[in-house]
């Protein structure tokens, strides 16, 4: 069995690295929808790939990933909303844990909206 | 829902927002009574008698976003279709245990699916509730307290730092394949 020993190795070795965390003005925020709807299409997964992500590539000062309840568009879900300070809401629909990546390369590092994965165009395909 | 852990994501998310201080789950596998036994147990803001009862009723929820609330009565089918039992109980103000007892052998019984990965993700996005998971199978068992981590770690350190999240879900791993001897359940 492993124990929580292991815990105290890292306290060790962090000692001193870790700075306040505090969720600031001028973060991006990602938000992922976990209730029953954005769960049972696959919205655990996308959570975990968008969070393993920022936390690897050190993005965390800039980018905050949390989760939310039920939006009342469960017929598109999972559903990833990007909001960046000074900027309007992008909702992305239908979302895997490949998409969600693009959408963080693309959107959130390059800056560019990933319009095929929005809900404006999953809208227009369905008109 | 595809998975039995994610059924406890859902309605583990319940006592999130019933603002819970404590949630204790238990996953319990038992061969010998072929039976799979899931309790949630949380110490939020519970429900009356009457609220208990209507959360079993797909066409009920608090939320105003949508009509229907199925996470409970999607739990309670799952058991009940594998000839097992589901119930709730809750106290205003004391808190909610909900208990689902699957039968293990079922045709129908849904696999428990990445249990490790829905209790990592419990732990890590809510970081401000403590949770107990307990993972039993037959005598064998293994328990992750987060008031223990915390011990261990002290409060500088977030369990969302990856370190500390990958070395979670590692613990969650291994030790249930140590326990369940890295059976498919």
């Amino acid at each position: 069995m492993k124990s929580l020993e292991e815990l105290r190795a890292i306290r060790e070795k962090m000692q001193g690295k870790v700075g306040v965390r505090a969720e600031n003005e001028n973060q991006t925020r990602v938000v992922v929808g976990m209730a029953t709807c954005g769960i049972a299409s696959g919205a655990r997964p996308v959570l975990t790939a968008l969070s393993d992500a920022v936390q690897e590539q050190n993005l965390s000062e800039k980018i905050s990933v949390t989760q939310t309840g039920c939006i009342g568009l469960c017929q598109y879900e999972p559903i990833v909303e990007v909001m960046e300070p000074g900027k309007e809401k992008v909702t992305y629909v239908k979302m895997t844990p490949e998409k969600a990546l693009e959408v963080l390369r693309l959107h959130l590092l390059g800056g560019q909206v990933v319009t095929k994965y929005t809900l404006s165009a999953a809208k227009d395909n369905n008109a | 829902m595809p998975e039995i852990s994610l059924n406890i994501l859902d309605v583990a998310e319940n006592s999130v927002r019933a603002e819970a201080s404590l949630v204790e789950i238990t996953v319990s596998v038992q061969p010998a009574e072929d039976t799979l036994t899931v309790v949630i147990r949380d110490d939020g803001c519970g429900m009356t008698k009457e609220q208990a009862a209507r959360v079993q009723d797909p066409f009920f929820t608090t939320r105003t976003t949508r009509k229907v609330g199925l996470g409970v009565p999607f739990f309670k089918q799952a058991a009940e279709s594998t000839g097992g039992t589901f119930r709730i109980d809750s106290e205003k103000g004391k808190g909610t245990t909900v208990k689902a007892v699957f039968g293990l052998s079922h045709i129908d019984r849904m696999p428990l699916g990445d249990i490790s990965a829905t209790v990592q993700t419990l732990i890590v996005f809510n970081e401000h509730i403590d949770f107990r998971y307990t993972y039993e199978y037959g005598t064998r068992s293994f328990v992750l307290d987060t008031r223990e981590m915390r011990e261990m770690l002290g409060q500088e350190i977030s369990f969302s730092e990856p370190e500390v999240s990958a070395f979670i879900k590692e613990y969650l791993e291994t030790n249930k394949a140590e326990t369940d001897g890295g059976r498919d359940i």
